[in-house]
């Protein structure tokens, strides 16, 4: 909905405005140069790299299993997501089976990481169209998901949870009741947020029709999870090409109409309730066993390259390797970066949008600086 | 003398001084409901249960560096606060907090004066700190708050017409300008105007928060987009002077509505003899408790409801609450007629 001001009627200029690196809305240190049009976006540039730490480069000197550590270190909200497509990859080069119960425990890891990602996303996308007590509810949920991953493997943010070939410890006992009592928890929170956002008018005005892209659209861009499936492109890795024991649960992937931020705001919503669904699966069936599968003590796959994709929270997160099959070390890692991939969607989701629309689209595609720049 | 200077200038003196430790301790009200619609403690720190959190911020304030930018325009930059803090406090002139009452054998009423255009001085000094926003805004000579200023501007018209038209048919109600006498007309009809003219009541209450840039209307200061917005480039005690006026504002709006509204002074069903034990409470408790009832509404929406688009406010503002405004006139006027 945009009114054209034919330019030669007034003498107006644009506007450049520095948006970041430093700026609470940001979700970190990215940086958008807009051109203003009173406050109506005419174009914008992104600028990335603030975060740059050069973990791809790093990896090629440390040893398969050191690089567990780094890839923590690229989506720090989701960390268990990211040491779970980087195990899977190596394990895919390596031909290593993983015991079923380690691919269920790293199923149950990564969803309860899946709804502790999207608190978080949640909570700062909330915040940014201005309604802060979300955020409080949101993290007080995630704290609970911290607290459950401190108990299985010590760390809250950094986990490296999982090794090569499975899993570095067993669930400690008791632990999967506190894992089905906490689900019983976010099931009640959940209409709590739903009660503060979704039928709210205000939030309406603020989410409906900002912002939209149609499928085509969307895949042209090169958009992937759930800012992909807000556009009812129904793509997902967990059900498409199923990895750890995906393809042993029931789940539905919700998928939006019209692709703006309110239907990408319902697929993450319905995705909580997908999650919790799964780790109940997950809980009720887990079976017995070994918890690594046949790994050498020295990890050193053979000669070859693979790549291999997972869903993370943000979406499709690929890992390609190339081992010489001579050193412990990868000849070359890169990373396909699910929030760099939709990152490039936003300057043509903010065009023409104004200023107060640009941090609600930044929230909406749900990007974290640490895995765009690596 | 005694009544024609002493008097009134003891009164400024107390009241200056009673709004600005209230305005004080409302920053810490705000905190702590906040934090408890949260699930948080807020300030627990400084003093038995934060308590003394308000004079810990004023010190830190006033020990901050005040920075004027380089390129600002220092005399403007310097004005503007003043611009917005004094048209807050000068407001409270013509706010009736009771009747007249007997102290030590004088008759002393609890207002500072009583104007016989009362409410066009509210609604006339109300909307000059707005000036000080935007020439805030204007004089920083930096982008964000100039976004902020332009906002501020667009919210000013929206609303002010809205409010102005909904005081209209109040007037009508009620058949005089001056607050004293708006309250006196309440107490004659013996029900509070909020009853009489409801939606007057709800589009001023909705106009008084954009007056204040109250969520969900404080787009001229959207930290998240804005970084602050007009006060982007203030510091120290110039910045304390917005914060002083916003708080301070937030209480105009409140007693300016439980005058207008909530009869003022006057206990509930003031027209219902049965509840006359009511009246044991002092007239002043009644109109202080009333503006501490509005003042938590304001802070419990702030904790609720997302930010507004400044658009999307005109929108509101032009076309849902001014058309209401002007029909709310017509059905008091023709109303008034026929009774």
């Amino acid at each position: 909905m945009q009114v054209e001001v034919p330019s030669s009627m007034f003498d107006t200029s644009e506007l450049v405005l520095n948006m970041g690196p430093q700026h609470p809305s940001t979700h970190g240190v990215l940086r958008i140069v807009l051109r203003l049009d009173g406050e109506r976006v005419v174009d914008s540039d992104i600028v990335v790299g603030y975060l740059h730490r050069g973990i791809e480069k790093l990896s090629e000197n440390r040893d398969w299993t050191q690089i567990i550590l780094l890839t923590d270190r690229m989506d720090y909200v989701a960390a268990a997501s990211t040491n779970l497509v980087y195990c899977e990859t190596v394990e895919k080069l390596m031909s290593v089976e993983v015991p079923r119960r380690a691919r269920y425990v790293r199923t149950i890891l990564a969803e309860l990481q899946r709804i502790a990602s999207h608190c978080l996303w949640l909570g700062t996308h909330a915040m940014d169209i201005g309604a802060m007590t979300v955020f409080l509810y949101a993290f007080r949920e995630r704290e609970l998901i911290l607290d459950l991953f401190e108990e299985y493997c010590g760390a809250r943010l950094t986990y490296t949870a999982l090794r090569i070939g499975g899993l570095p410890l067993d669930i400690p006992p008791g632990w999967d009741t506190k894992v089905l009592s906490f689900c019983d928890i976010m099931d009640s929170k959940l209409g709590e947020y739903e009660t503060l956002l979704t039928h709210n008018r205000i939030w309406l005005d603020r989410t409906k029709d900002i912002g939209v892209i149609d499928g085509p659209d969307a895949i042209g861009l090169g958009l992937c999870g759930p800012t992909l499936r807000g556009s009812a492109v129904p793509r997902d890795v967990r059900k498409d090409e199923p990895y750890a024991a995906y393809d042993e649960f029931e789940f539905d992937v919700p998928i939006g109409v019209k692709g703006d931020t309110y239907d990408r705001y319902l697929v993450r919503l319905e995705e909580f309730r997908q999650s919790l669904r799964i780790i109940r699966q997950a809980i009720d069936g887990l079976p017995e066993g070994p918890i690594v599968g046949k790994v050498p003590r020295l990890i050193k796959p053979p000669a070859g390259e693979t790549y291999h994709v997972n869903e993370s929270p943000k979406g499709e997160i690929g890992f390609f390797i190339a081992s010489d099959g001579r050193s412990t070390n990868p000849y070359r890692l890169r990373v396909r970066p699910p929030s760099l991939c939709n990152l490039q969607g936003l300057r043509r989701l903010i065009r023409g949008h104004l200023v107060a629309d640009v941090v609600a689209l930044i929230g909406s595609i749900d990007i974290v600086l640490g895995e765009v720049d690596r | 003398m005694v009544d024609t200077l002493v008097i009134p200038l003891l009164k400024i003196v107390i009241l200056l001084n009673a709004i600005l430790i209230a305005v004080t301790y409302m920053v810490l009200l705000e905190r702590k409901v906040i934090a408890w619609v949260q699930s948080r403690l807020g300030p627990m720190r400084v003093g038995p249960y934060g308590a003394l959190q308000p004079i810990a911020d004023a010190i830190k304030l006033m020990a901050k560096e005040d920075i004027t930018p380089t390129r600002a325009d220092r005399w403007v930059f310097t004005a503007a606060p003043i611009v917005v803090l004094v048209p807050a406090l000068i407001v409270f002139a013509v706010i009736p907090f009771g009747p007249e009452v007997e102290l030590f054998g004088r008759s002393v009423p609890l207002y500072i004066t009583d104007i016989n255009v009362g409410l066009l001085y509210v609604v006339a000094i109300a909307s000059l700190g707005v000036y000080g926003i935007i020439l805030a805004g204007w004089a920083s000579n930096s982008k964000y708050p100039l976004l902020a200023s332009l906002r501020a501007t667009a919210q000013l018209i929206s609303y002010e017409v809205a409010v102005t038209m909904i005081l209209v048919s109040l007037v009508l109600t009620a058949g005089t300008l001056s607050m004293v006498g708006i309250v006196e007309a309440q107490r004659d009809a013996g029900l509070w105007f909020a009853f009489v003219q409801p939606v007057a009541f709800v589009v001023f209450f909705i106009g008084g928060m954009a007056e204040t840039n109250r969520a969900p209307f404080d787009m001229p200061e959207a930290e998240q987009e804005l970084t602050g917005g007009f006060h982007t480039e203030y510091s120290g005690m110039r910045f304390a002077l917005f914060f002083l006026a916003e708080y301070a504002n937030m209480i105009v709006i409140s007693t300016v509505a439980t005058t207008l509204f909530l009869g003022g002074w006057l206990r509930p069903f003031p027209g219902v003899a049965a509840l006359g034990f009511l009246d044991l409470v002092p007239a002043w408790i009644w109109f202080l408790f009333k503006t501490f009832v509005f003042l938590y509404v304001f802070l419990w929406i702030r904790a609720t409801l997302p930010r507004y688009r400044y658009d999307q406010l005109m929108r509101l503002g032009w076309k849902v609450l001014i058309p209401i405004g002007i029909g709310n006139i017509v059905v008091t006027g023709v109303v008034k007629v026929l009774l």
